[in-house]
């Protein structure tokens, strides 16, 4: 078993390199920046910071309370992510259950279809949508033309959500795809010989096999779209502020020692979300779904 | 059923395509604008084979991502399955924790903290410019790494790790069971995780504009800096154009595939 | 498929492969910029780079490789520039980001003898805030912040100062900027107060007014600007005026842009300069005296829309016919003091403490 040892390490190897030195030192680099201040000497400011600023916020009502600045941005953020990412989930997993069924060479087209919008540059596709969500935009020319009334889009959470189910969309359906597209046809089979109907057969055998897929899904689009800024600005017109917006923010003003900060609470958060995920998903629950594929 | 299916096919499919066929519209605009059409022209087409540094950005995007892509796709393929065979429970975890990072940080904050770092290793060999094409492929192979191995790492698991040991069983080498077991299994993971690389990096913007040295520019460098006036409809001439590209390469390749395949499906 | 892909792999590694070839004895510009600044060929303009470029190869019988690159902010080109990480020739920064790159030794102090053409520079454009004795820098082109509305919608009437952004009669269709400095600008000019004073108690008078406007806005933009006011999709918004000409050339026929100037409002210059890092200082400054010879100086006026401090283009009887005496008489307002009054109202580099106070405000102004 020596020899497998040593294979093991040897495609091990260029990966483990790499990403010693283009993840973790960088990584380094920026938890230096998030613990130190202007003139780089050792401080917790920063972090402090995330956790207590406090702002003013008036609601609808005109009622004025004080709230944790970034905890309601960072809070915010998630909101829209997971919304979006559920959006993305319930609407890609047909596709991506359509697509597996579907021919060896429409399989094929259908994977490159859905990824070529992508390939449109994200600024010049982000623009695009503002000229059909705008108010005196195509699709409000197409509503008012067959006499509906016209919607106010624009610079509202749907269109920022739109913007993120679009742009995350493909990072969701094609790695359900490419697990469902491999799922033995003999376990369907065997569930609907054993009467389950449709529905059964799809709750309990290709959903349960599909979870490493949905999963990916998950993480591919939940953790990029929290961070995101730019679809926010111009899809929301700028009424919406992200931690992405808010970390940009401190780098044109000066303080890269803060945004430092940010990104890395909004790391840590995230990796310790997505260990949760992991172990709650290798529960032995789906440790038996696994064998079943076996 | 499957006529509902195919409703929901071209749904989404309608979804996907919108903005697209805006581009392809607002392409033949005769004025600069992008929200105003004023009348057909194909001017937009003219001035986009006139523009030498456009279509030399355009190179070495397909440039830059193609070699991102290759490059990730076989690292990342190759850390997939040391990863899955890895005994170390506690190895195995940190190594795909470390995995997920890139994605994690925010774009301005790895590019910053990824050119800091080409200055220091740049300094300290004594480079006047630390930053290049080199700098930035390495960067968008990092970035790109993530998305291939969490693509090949679930075909991996789903995959009956009997059949490699059969196939040795039955004489192979490791590395041939790999090629000719393996690799087939695990395919579809690793044509998705390559795709995706190839697309994180042809749109990225952020990371290659702190990582790209002088003289060397991608498309999306060009048009995120074009804000002091707005994006021309030059740009949208130009997605209208590798839209095609693409689909005409689809045809053709569908057309040149070999059918026989098909049918083993 | 696949024959397709490997061919193409192997065209790639050998463009790869040559771009690292190109050597031999030529001298080499590297020019930041930026995006969308320059004319440069399209629509049967100028091209700037390509003809000097053919100039300079025809007049020192020498090979040239010109770098263009561009950035997006100044806050993007510092970022890059102060890590060392490139190395650039001339750079093209705004007024504050001059003062701040001087102050931090990232700039060179320009040999005159080599840019004569910088006596065409107006008297005005000399000795102001951001260079005082005019060592680093070469004014390329200066703009001045007006309003911007559409005629179908606003009255005549309401169109003055900077109350229109105020007006609740136009709730919904006012713009602002999405950036802290650009939209605190337009709140304190309204209260007259000073854009770069580190009076803290002035800055919060100037959030309130912010705070204020909020729930009146269509939206905060900033280059969106340019689609939602040709469509009249929003009907007001302040913005520099060579961009207003850019959008009435592309305007609806529903709408119908005009342009004014409040006062007091936001002057800024944008000038040539030579970084600390450059690598062929002479070679530098023939570029800038290039950018400063009539040709290319009305060129890229013509092309930019933004005004000019060089007299060769403001008096030439060419450019002003192109632009027509309108356009002229909003680019070049007949000011009694043009130093005087950029000096109290541009924007200046602002101290850390006084960035973050004003960003600390701005959150909260967008958190709302």
């Amino acid at each position: 078993m020596n020899g497998e040892r040593r294979r093991t390490a040897a495609v091990l190897a260029p990966y483990t390199v790499w990403a010693a030195i283009f993840i973790v030192v960088p990584l380094f680099f920026v938890a230096y920046y998030a613990f130190t201040d202007n003139s780089f000497h050792f401080t917790f400011d920063n972090i402090t910071r995330f956790f207590t600023a406090t702002s003013q916020v008036t609601n609808d009502a005109g009622v004025t309370s004080e709230v944790r600045t970034y905890l309601v941005i960072f809070w915010r953020s998630l909101k829209l992510a997971v919304i979006s990412t559920a959006l993305c989930l319930l609407l890609g997993y047909p596709l991506a259950y359509i697509m597996s069924r579907a021919g060896a060479r429409a399989q094929k087209i259908m994977m490159i279809l859905i990824m070529i919008p992508m390939w449109m540059n994200f600024l010049i596709r982000t623009y695009a949508w503002m000229t059909i969500l705008q108010d005196t935009g195509i699709l409000n020319g197409f509503l008012t033309s067959i006499g509906l009334k016209p919607l106010h889009i624009i610079g509202t959470e749907s269109a920022v959500i739109v913007g993120m189910v679009y742009d995350y969309f493909p990072y969701m359906v094609l790695p359900i795809y490419s697990i469902l597209a491999k799922l033995d046809t003999k376990l369907i089979d065997a569930a609907h010989d054993l009467g389950c109907n449709s529905v059964q057969v799809l709750q309990k055998v290709i959903l349960p096999l599909s979870v490493p897929g949905i999963l990916n899904g998950i993480t591919m689009v939940l953790i990029p779209s929290i961070s995101t800024f730019y679809i926010s600005q111009k899809l929301g017109s700028g009424r919406f502020f992200l931690i992405g917006d808010a970390i940009e923010g401190q780098y044109v003003a000066n303080n890269l020692h803060f945004a430092a900060a940010m990104a890395f609470i909004l790391m840590i958060i995230l990796l310790a979300a997505m260990a949760l995920l992991k172990y709650l998903t290798s529960r032995p629950r789906f440790k038996t779904v696994k064998g079943a594929v076996k | 059923m499957k006529t509902a299916s195919k409703i929901y096919t071209v749904l989404i499919f309608l979804f996907l395509f919108a903005p697209i066929a805006i581009l392809l519209v607002f392409s033949f605009n005769e004025a600069k604008s992008l929200s105003v059409f004023s009348g057909f022209s194909l001017k937009w087409y003219r001035e986009l084979f006139r523009d030498e540094a456009t279509l030399a950005s355009v190179r070495n995007t397909l440039l830059l991502a193609a070699l991102a892509m290759v490059l990730s796709t076989v690292i990342g393929t190759a850390a997939a399955v040391g990863i899955e065979k890895m005994r170390s429970k506690w190895l195995k975890s940190t190594l795909s924790t470390v995995t997920d990072i890139p994605m994690t940080n925010p774009d301005i904050i790895t590019g910053i903290s990824l050119m800091l770092m080409f200055v220091f290793v740049g300094r300290f060999f004594g480079l006047a410019n630390s930053l290049s094409f080199w700098t930035m492929l390495l960067s968008h192979v990092t970035f790109c790494l993530p998305y291939v191995i969490l693509q090949v790492l679930p075909k991996l698991r789903q995959m009956d790790s009997a059949l490699p040991e059969a196939a040795m069983d039955l004489g192979c080498t490791p590395v041939e069971a790999f090629f000719k077991v393996t690799l087939p299994e695990i395919m579809p993971g690793v044509i998705t995780g390559a795709i995706m690389a190839f697309t994180m990096s042809l749109d990225d913007f952020v990371i290659s504009y702190f990582t790209s040295g002088a003289g060397f520019q991608t498309l999306p460098i060009r048009i995120y800096n074009m804000t002091k006036k707005t994006v021309t409809p030059k740009m949208y001439a130009l997605a209208t154009i590798i839209f095609f590209v693409i689909l005409a390469l689809l045809l053709i390749s569908n057309l040149t595939d070999d059918p026989e395949k098909d049918k083993h499906n | 498929m696949k024959k397709i892909v490997c061919a193409a792999l192997a065209a790639a590694l050998i463009l790869a492969l040559c771009a690292g070839c190109a050597g031999g004895k030529t001298r080499t510009l590297n020019v930041y910029n930026w995006g969308e600044y320059i004319s440069d060929g399209s629509e049967d303009t100028y091209d700037t780079i390509a003809e000097f470029k053919s100039w300079y190869e025809e007049t020192y019988n020498e090979k040239i490789i010109v770098n263009y690159d561009t950035f997006q902010s100044n806050e993007d080109m510092y970022a890059k520039l102060s890590a060392g990480a490139v190395s650039y020739d001339v750079v093209i920064p705004s007024d504050y980001m001059i003062a701040r790159m001087a102050a931090e030794n990232m700039l060179l102090p320009l040999d005159f003898k080599n840019i004569p053409n910088y006596s065409y520079i107006d008297d005005n454009f000399k000795g102001l805030y951001y260079d005082p004795d005019n060592a680093y820098s070469v004014p390329y082109a200066y703009g001045i912040v007006g309003v911007i509305y559409n005629a179908n919608e606003v009255d005549e009437a309401d169109a003055k100062g900077w109350d229109l952004m105020w007006n609740e009669k136009y709730s919904g269709r006012i713009l602002q900027y999405n950036n802290p400095r650009d939209a605190f600008g337009t709140a304190m000019y309204k209260l007259g107060l000073d854009v770069n004073t580190t009076d803290k108690a002035q800055w919060d008078l100037a959030y309130s007014e912010l705070m204020t406007q909020r729930p009146m806005l269509y939206g905060q933009v900033m280059d969106e600007i340019y689609n939602m006011m040709e469509s009249g999709e929003a009907a007001i918004g302040s913005y520099y005026a060579g961009d207003y000409f850019t959008m009435v050339d592309a305007q609806a026929d529903t709408v119908d842009l005009q342009f004014y100037y409040p006062d007091p409002t936001n002057y800024y210059i944008d000038a040539m300069c030579i970084p600390s890092c450059c690598q062929d200082k002479e070679l530098a400054e023939i570029f800038i005296n290039f950018m400063l010879s009539r040709d290319a100086a009305v060129a890229n006026a013509e092309y930019t829309y933004y005004a000019s401090p060089n007299k060769l283009v403001y008096t030439d009887e060419e450019y002003l016919d192109d632009l027509g005496e309108d356009t002229i008489a909003i680019l070049y307002p007949e000011t009694e003091d043009f130093a005087a009054s950029y000096n109290a109202y541009a924007y200046r580099n602002l101290s850390p403490e006084t960035l973050d106070y004003i960003n600390t405000l701005w959150e909260n102004v967008k958190i709302n």
